[in-house]
C-alpha cells in the first residue's frame, strides 16, 4: 500500500463526484461544503456557516446516484464514491415548490420590511424568478412583540430556520427564544409565551444577525436621530465604536475588513453632527479606570479577584440573571460609551461655554443591547441628563448615510473632534475579543511598573476560539487571564473560579474578559449582515492592523486623556471619577413577571 | 423475593402452571375495561366462593377479538374449554349459573375455536351451530332445533348439547357446526346433514369429508403468544408460562455476536413500519465502541386505528421487556428506557409492574440472572405527539426537548439519546425476539416471504364485519384478512378499498386485494406496512373524504420544524376542503401533486415523507372521485362515489414512490 501524504490525525480524505466533477475533501465534510469547492452554490434558507444543520427548509435537497431518497446537503456527508446531483429539472421543480410553499406563509411585505434588499428568502424568490402566489397566502395573525427596545419580534415574517433559536440557546446559552406550538400554528417566541422584555434576553442581537428574513431586526431609531438633527435647538453631537469602522464598508459593497474611520467621520459631519468624537477616546478613559482598579486588586488586595470586565451590556445582563454571584468581581467603570456620553454632557460642554441640556448625543455601536445600556441604571444619567440619547447600530447608520443622499464611498477622509476624539491604538482593540484584556495589560503594567512593555501584542489572547486563557509575568508576579466570546463560553471559566472558591483556594483567574458576540464586537449583533467565522477574522485583522498604525498604543500615553484628568477628573478612581465614570450592578430576576 | 439465578429460571421451563381445573380469565385490557370487564370480574370474583368448588379468577391480556369484548375464557372441569364474548353482567351471572353451576354452554356468546382439528379425539360433548352467511335470514336456530331434535330421537339428548355460537371463526360458508372439544369444524352444512351428522359423527365417530373444513387456521400466534393466556401481573405465572426462558438462553451462553446472527437468520424487520433489519440497527449500534449505550423500546402508537402495541404491552408486558433486555445485551447498553404515550395508562402501569418485578427477581439490575451482565430500564411517557413515533423526535423527547426530528446522519446507532449510541425497536418486534432466540431464527424465518419474514399484527378495522386483532405470517393477501379473518364488510356491502399503514399509508383498492401483504408490495401499491392498522372501506365511503381526513390528522400533527411538512400539509389541506366544498379551482389537483412531491422528496422525516400518501393513492385509484368535486361539484360528487369503482389500471398510474 502506498503511504498517503496525509497526517495521520486529519480526517482521512474522501472523493465524490458533484454534477460530474471530481472533489475530494475530508472525511465528515457535508455536500453544501463540498459543492462551494466546485463552485456550485446549493440553496438554503436555514443553514448558517455559524450554526450546526437544523434540516429545516428543506431547499438544499440533492439526489445521489443509487439513493432512492433525496437528501439534505447541509447535513449529508460526502462519502467515498458519491456521485451527488446538485442541479436538475426535478430538484428545481421541487425547491420552487418549496420556496412557494414558504412564500405562501409569508407576509410578503417586502417593501416595507426592516431587510428589504437584505433577505434571503427575497433573494431566493428573485433567484427561482418567482412572479405568481400559486398558492394561496394563509398569514398567522400575530402581532409583532415591540416590548425590548433593543429588539423586535416580527412572528408573521418568521420562516421557523430555527437560526435565532439556535443562537440564542447554544451560541449565548440564553434561551429567551424557543418554538412553541407545532404544525402550521408553530411559532418562534420568548419561552413560555411572554414578551420578550419578560424573558431571559439580554439583547445581543445575535438572533436579529442571524435571522435569514426581518422576522427579528433591531428597533430602528434613525427617525429620531433625523428629528434631532434637524432641531435647531439641538446640539446633537455623535460618537462611534471602534469596531463600526472596520464593517460598515460591508453594508457598502466594500469586502470585509475595510477600514473607513476617515470616511466616517466626514459622514458624521455632512450628516449634521457638531462634533464627532470617538469611542475609542473613552475606551482609553475606561482603561485608565479599569486598569487602576486591577492594579489596586492585585497589587493592593483591595477587592476581589477575578476583576471582570464590564464593557459588554449583553454580559453585564447576563450576569445579573445568570452569574449573580460574581457582582463583586465586576469592573464597575462604566463602558466607553456611557464615559463619552457623560462627558459630552459635562466636561464638553463645560469647556466650550455651551448648555449640557441641548446637547444630543448620539453613538453608533455594533450593538443593539447598546441601545438597553443607556438606561440600564440611574448611573446612566451621571451628568444630571441622560448621557447618552440614542445608540444606533452600525446598519442604521448604513441606512442613514443612504438616506442623506451622501456619496460615502467617494468621501475624502475626516478628522474627529480633538477633544474626546484622539486615542490609542490600545482603546481601537476594544472592538475584538481580546482587546479589552490586551489595552488593560498594557497600561496595568506600566502602572505596575512605570515602564512600557516592549512587546506589545499579547497573541495568546488573540484568535477567535471561545476561551483563550493565558499568563503574563509583571514585576515577577503571575498574572492569570481568561477571555470568552459568545455567552455558551462564560461557564467554563466561572465554573473554574467558582470551583477555587468551594475549595476555599486561591482564584485560579485574576482578570477575566467577556464579550457576548462570538469575536467580540466586530460580531455584534448590530453589524452588517452575513457574518461568519471568516468574515470576523478579516474584521479583527483589520481592528489589529489599525492599532499597529496608531503612533499612540497605549491609553496611558493619550494626551487627551491625561488632559481630562487634569482639567476635570483629576485622577483615575477618583471621587469625581467615581461619580461620573462607574456604576453598579445587582442581582436581577431571570424572568420579570 | 430472591434474585433469581439461571438454574432457577431452568426450573420454570419444565413446570406446569398451578392452575386447578376450574378456571375463569377476563380479558382486561383497555377494550375489554371498556366493554365492562371491570364489572364483570368483580362480579365474578364475589361469586367464586359461592360455587362450592375452587375457582380461579384470573384477570388476562386480551385474546384479540376486539368484537366481542368483554371476553372470557372458561374452564370447568369435565367440560370443554370455551371462550365467551360479549359477556355483560347479566351474561355473566348466567354463565355462573349454567355453566360453572349447572354445566350447560350459554348460546349466543361462545367464540368457537379457530384451531381447528380435522381429527376427532374422544366423545363429542357439544356442538356449535352458527349460520355463516348473512345477518338477515338467520338460520342458527332452525339448525340448534333440529340438530336436538335429532339428538333426542336417538337418545343422544344427555350426552350432547347444541349451542348457538356467536362467532365460528369462519364466514359466508353456510351453516357451520363445530364439535367439542375435538374442535372438528363441518360448513355448509344443510338439512339434510343433520341426520347424517348424528349418525356418522356423533354415533359412528367418523368425519364426514365433504363436510369437513380443512383450512387451518392463517394466524399465527408469535407476538401475541401470550395475550389472554395469563396475568401479565402476576410474575410466577409468567414465569411459570415459559417468559424469560429466551433470556435465559442468551445469557446461558449466547455471544452477543450469537444473538444478532440468529437474528439475521430469523429476518426479522422493524414492525414499527419501517421495515429496517433488527438485526442490522443491532450491529450497527453494537459496532460503535462508545458507551454508555442506550435501547428503547418504542411503544408511542399513534396510527388512528392501531391498538396493537397497545394490547402486546397490556397482555404481555413481561416479553417485551425479555426482547428489551436480549436487545440490551446483543447491543451492550446499560440503560434502556420504554417510551409509552401516555394515553395508555394501563399499559404504562403494567410495564412499570413488570420492571419493578424484574428488578426484584434480578432479571435487572446488577448482575442479572448472575451472568455478569447488568443492565437496567425505566418508562418514560409520551405526551402524545405522533411525531414522537419518529426516532430521532422521540430521543428528543425522551431528553426532556421539544420532539421536533433532527437530521439523520448522524443515525440514532452513532450518535442517539444523550448523545449516545442507542438503538430503538418497536414492541412488537422486540415481543417476537423471545421466541426467535429461544426456538432459533429458521424456525421464525420458516413463515412468510421471502423478503418479510415471520408474522405480523394487524389491527383490522373499519367497515369490517368482526374487528379485531389478527397476527398472520407476512405474504398473507388482503382479501384472506378481511374476508377469511375477519368475516369481510359489515352490513353486507361492498368493500371498495383497504387502508393500511395508517396516516403514512394508503388505499389499496377492492381490485388489489389478492396482493400479498409484504413491505414491498404494499409500498409498491403506494401505500406501506406501517405499523399495522387496517382500516376496511365500503361503497359509502367517499376517497376524498377518506384522504381529507388523513391529511388532516398528519397535519395537526405535524411538529412544524420542516417547511414542506409544515406548510405543505396545510396548504393542500386548504386545496382538499375547497375542493370539497365544490370550490375546486383550476389547477387544484396538479397544486396537489406538486406539493404532495415537494412534501415526499424535501421533508425532513417520515411524517412528512409519507403524509401525503393517503392522497396521492385515492388520486391514483380513484381520481374520478376527485374530478368529480372539481367538474360537478359536491352534490354529484357524493352520488359518483357510491357508484364508481376504482380505476382497474393502477398499472398506467404514475408510481407514488
Amino acid at each position: 500500500m502506498v503511504a498517503t501524504a496525509i497526517p495521520p490525525s486529519a480526517p482521512p480524505a474522501v472523493t465524490a463526484t458533484i454534477n460530474g466533477m471530481p472533489v475530494t475533501v475530508p472525511a465528515g465534510t457535508t455536500i453544501l461544503e463540498a459543492a462551494r469547492q466546485v463552485q456550485v452554490k446549493i440553496p438554503t434558507l436555514c443553514k448558517n456557516d455559524d450554526l450546526l444543520p437544523t434540516a429545516a427548509c428543506g431547499l438544499c435537497i440533492v439526489q445521489i446516484a443509487g439513493q432512492g431518497r433525496m437528501q439534505r446537503a447541509c447535513c449529508t456527508p460526502v462519502v467515498e464514491g458519491m456521485a451527488i446531483t446538485t442541479h436538475s429539472g426535478e430538484l428545481t421543480e421541487i425547491r420552487r415548490t418549496v420556496l412557494e410553499l414558504i412564500l405562501s406563509n409569508h407576509p410578503n411585505g417586502c417593501l416595507t420590511c426592516g431587510r428589504n434588499g437584505t433577505c434571503e428568502l427575497q433573494a431566493l424568490a428573485a433567484d427561482f424568478g418567482i412572479r405568481v402566489e400559486s398558492i394561496k397566502r394563509t398569514v398567522a395573525d400575530l402581532k409583532p412583540d415591540t416590548s425590548n427596545g433593543s429588539i423586535i419580534l416580527d412572528f408573521t415574517k418568521c420562516v421557523k430556520c430555527g437560526r435565532c433559536v439556535q443562537v440564542c440557546q447554544e451560541l449565548q446559552d440564553v434561551w429567551a427564544l424557543s418554538f412553541l406550538d407545532r404544525g402550521i400554528s408553530t411559532r418562534m417566541a420568548p419561552a413560555g409565551d411572554i414578551t420578550l422584555a419578560e424573558s431571559p434576553c439580554v439583547k445581543c442581537g445575535q438572533c436579529a444577525n442571524h435571522c435569514p428574513t426581518g422576522a427579528i431586526v433591531e428597533n430602528d431609531e434613525t427617525a429620531a436621530v433625523w428629528d434631532a438633527l434637524h432641531n435647531p435647538a439641538k446640539h446633537c453631537v455623535v460618537q462611534i465604536a471602534p469596531s463600526v469602522r472596520v464593517a460598515i464598508g460591508e453594508a457598502f459593497g466594500l469586502p470585509p475588513g475595510t477600514d473607513l474611520t476617515g470616511k466616517l467621520y466626514t459622514a458624521l459631519r455632512r450628516l449634521g453632527f457638531k462634533a464627532v468624537f470617538d469611542t475609542n477616546f473613552s475606551a482609553d478613559l475606561t482603561i485608565m479606570e479599569e486598569a487602576s482598579e486591577f492594579v489596586e486588586r492585585f497589587v493592593h488586595q483591595r477587592g476581589q479577584l477575578p476583576l471582570i470586565t464590564s464593557c459588554c451590556p449583553s454580559w453585564t445582563d447576563f450576569m445579573e440573571k445568570v452569574h449573580y454571584d460574581f457582582i463583586d468581581n465586576f469592573s464597575t467603570a462604566k463602558s466607553p460609551q456611557q464615559m463619552l456620553g457623560v462627558l459630552a454632557k459635562t466636561y464638553y460642554p463645560k469647556r466650550l461655554g455651551l448648555d449640557p441640556a441641548k446637547i444630543y448625543v448620539a453613538s453608533i455601536m455594533p450593538c443593539t443591547a447598546k441601545k438597553y445600556e443607556l438606561e440600564r441604571t440611574h448611573e446612566m444619567y451621571a451628568s444630571g441628563y441622560i448621557d447618552v440619547d440614542v445608540a444606533l447600530t452600525t446598519r442604521e447608520l448604513a441606512r442613514l448615510i443612504k438616506q442623506s443622499g451622501i456619496d460615502f464611498l467617494n468621501l475624502p477622509e475626516g478628522q474627529a473632534d480633538s477633544i474626546l476624539g484622539d486615542y490609542s491604538g490600545a482603546g481601537m482593540l476594544f472592538g475584538v475579543t481580546g482587546g479589552v484584556m490586551e489595552a488593560a495589560l498594557r497600561t496595568a503594567h506600566f502602572f505596575i511598573t512605570g515602564r512600557n512593555l516592549e512587546k506589545l501584542e499579547f497573541e495568546s489572547v488573540r484568535g477567535l476560539q471561545g476561551v483563550k486563557e493565558a499568563e503574563v509575568t509583571i514585576n515577577g508576579s503571575t498574572i492569570r487571564v481568561a477571555v470568552a466570546h459568545g455567552l455558551a463560553n462564560v461557564e467554563s471559566v466561572l465554573e473554574e473560579v467558582r470551583a477555587a472558591r468551594r475549595a476555599g483556594g486561591e482564584t485560579p483567574i485574576h482578570f477575566i474578559e467577556v464579550m457576548a458576540c462570538p469575536g467580540g464586537c466586530i460580531g455584534g449583533g448590530g453589524q452588517p449582515y452575513g457574518v461568519n467565522g471568516n468574515v470576523r477574522a478579516k474584521r479583527a485583522a483589520s481592528v489589529y492592523q489599525h492599532d499597529r498604525d496608531r503612533r499612540l498604543r497605549f491609553s496611558h500615553e493619550n494626551p487627551e486623556v491625561k488632559r481630562l484628568y487634569d482639567e476635570f477628573l483629576e485622577r483615575p478612581l477618583g471621587p469625581k471619577a467615581h461619580e461620573l465614570l462607574h456604576t453598579r450592578y445587582t442581582a436581577r430576576p431571570l424572568y420579570k413577571r | 423475593m430472591t434474585k433469581l439465578l439461571l438454574a432457577d429460571l431452568a426450573k420454570h421451563a419444565s413446570r406446569a402452571p398451578a392452575r386447578g381445573p376450574n378456571w375463569v380469565r377476563i380479558s382486561m385490557d383497555t377494550g375489554g375495561i371498556a366493554a365492562g370487564a371491570d364489572e364483570v370480574c368483580a362480579l365474578l370474583e364475589k361469586e367464586a366462593g359461592t360455587l362450592g368448588f375452587p375457582l380461579a379468577v384470573q384477570r388476562v391480556g386480551s385474546l384479540g377479538l376486539s368484537f366481542a369484548d368483554p371476553l372470557i375464557e372458561v374452564a370447568r372441569e369435565g367440560m370443554p374449554t370455551v371462550v365467551y364474548g360479549r359477556v355483560d353482567e347479566a351474561a355473566a351471572r348466567r354463565l355462573l349459573k349454567d355453566h360453572l353451576i349447572g354445566r350447560r354452554l350459554l348460546d349466543d356468546h361462545i367464540l368457537a375455536s379457530r384451531t381447528r382439528s380435522v381429527a376427532l379425539d374422544g366423545p363429542t360433548t357439544c356442538l356449535l351451530v352458527k349460520d355463516t352467511s348473512a345477518d338477515s335470514g338467520d338460520k342458527t336456530q332452525f339448525f340448534q332445533f333440529s340438530l336436538l331434535e335429532e339428538l333426542k330421537h336417538r337418545g343422544l339428548q344427555d350426552k350432547v348439547q347444541v349451542v348457538r355460537a356467536l362467532d365460528m371463526g369462519v364466514y359466508d360458508k353456510g351453516v357451520a357446526v363445530q364439535f367439542l372439544p375435538s374442535r372438528v369444524t363441518y360448513v355448509n352444512v344443510l338439512a339434510a346433514d343433520i341426520a347424517r351428522i348424528v349418525d356418522t359423527t356423533l354415533r359412528g365417530k367418523k368425519i364426514i369429508d365433504n363436510l369437513l373444513y380443512r383450512v387451518p387456521d392463517k394466524q399465527v400466534r408469535i407476538v401475541l403468544r401470550n395475550c389472554g393466556k395469563f396475568d401479565p401481573e402476576n410474575f410466577q405465572d409468567c414465569l411459570d408460562h415459559g417468559v424469560y426462558q429466551g433470556l435465559a438462553r442468551v445469557l446461558g451462553g449466547l455471544s452477543p455476536e450469537a444473538v444478532i446472527a440468529e437474528m439475521k437468520t430469523s429476518g426479522l424487520r422493524g414492525r414499527g413500519g419501517a421495515g429496517f433489519p433488527t438485526w442490522l440497527k443491532w450491529q450497527l449500534t453494537r459496532e460503535v465502541a462508545r458507551t454508555p449505550k442506550y435501547i428503547i423500546c418504542n411503544g408511542d402508537e399513534g396510527d388512528p386505528g392501531a391498538y396493537m402495541d397497545r394490547s402486546v404491552l397490556e397482555g404481555d408486558p413481561h416479553s417485551v421487556l425479555e426482547g428489551l433486555i436480549i436487545a440490551a445485551h446483543a447491543i451492550g447498553a446499560s440503560r434502556g428506557y420504554f417510551y409509552i404515550r401516555a394515553e395508555y395508562p394501563l399499559a404504562v402501569s403494567r410495564v412499570e409492574r413488570a420492571i419493578a418485578d424484574a428488578h426484584a427477581a434480578g432479571l435487572l439490575g446488577d448482575n442479572i440472572l448472575g451472568s455478569g451482565f447488568s443492565f437496567d430500564a425505566k418508562v418514560r411517557l409520551g405526551a402524545g405527539a405522533f411525531v414522537c413515533g419518529e426516532e430521532t423526535a422521540l430521543i428528543a423527547s425522551i431528553e426532556g426537548k421539544r420532539g421536533s426530528p433532527s437530521p439523520r446522519p448522524p443515525y440514532p446507532s452513532e450518535r442517539g439519546l444523550f448523545g449516545q449510541p442507542t438503538a430503538i425497536n418497536n414492541v412488537e418486534t422486540l415481543a417476537a425476539v423471545p421466541e426467535i432466540l429461544l426456538r432459533g431464527g429458521a424456525w421464525y424465518a420458516q413463515y412468510g416471504t421471502e423478503e418479510s419474514r415471520g408474522t405480523k399484527v394487524f389491527a383490522v378495522t373499519g367497515k369490517v364485519r368482526q374487528p379485531q386483532l389478527v397476527e398472520v405470517p407476512l405474504g398473507i393477501t388482503l382479501r384472506d384478512i378481511v374476508f377469511e379473518l375477519c368475516g369481510g364488510v359489515f352490513g353486507g356491502k361492498t368493500i371498495k378499498a383497504v387502508q393500511t399503514g395508517g396516516p403514512s399509508g394508503g388505499m389499496i383498492p377492492e381490485h388489489l386485494l389478492d396482493t400479498r401483504v409484504s413491505y414491498e408490495s404494499l409500498q409498491e401499491l403506494g401505500s406501506i406496512m406501517g405499523s399495522g392498522g387496517m382500516i376496511v372501506m365500503d361503497q359509502d365511503d367517499s376517497m376524498v373524504e377518506v384522504s381529507r381526513f388523513y391529511l388532516r390528522f398528519c397535519v395537526d400533527e405535524s411538529c412544524g420544524k420542516c417547511a414542506p411538512c409544515r406548510i405543505g400539509g396545510y396548504q393542500m389541506l386548504q386545496i382538499l376542503n375547497r375542493l370539497s366544498r365544490g370550490r375546486a379551482e383550476p389547477g387544484d389537483l396538479e397544486r396537489v401533486r406538486a406539493i404532495s412531491k415537494a412534501m415526499q422528496k424535501a421533508s425532513l422525516c417520515g411524517l412528512g415523507q409519507t403524509a401525503p400518501n393517503p392522497v396521492l393513492s385515492a388520486l391514483r385509484y380513484f381520481e374520478p372521485e376527485f374530478k368529480a368535486y372539481v367538474e360537478g361539484g359536491v352534490t354529484y360528487a357524493r352520488k359518483m362515489s357510491q357508484a364508481r369503482p376504482a380505476e382497474s389500471a393502477p398499472a398506467a398510474a404514475p408510481a407514488t414512490a
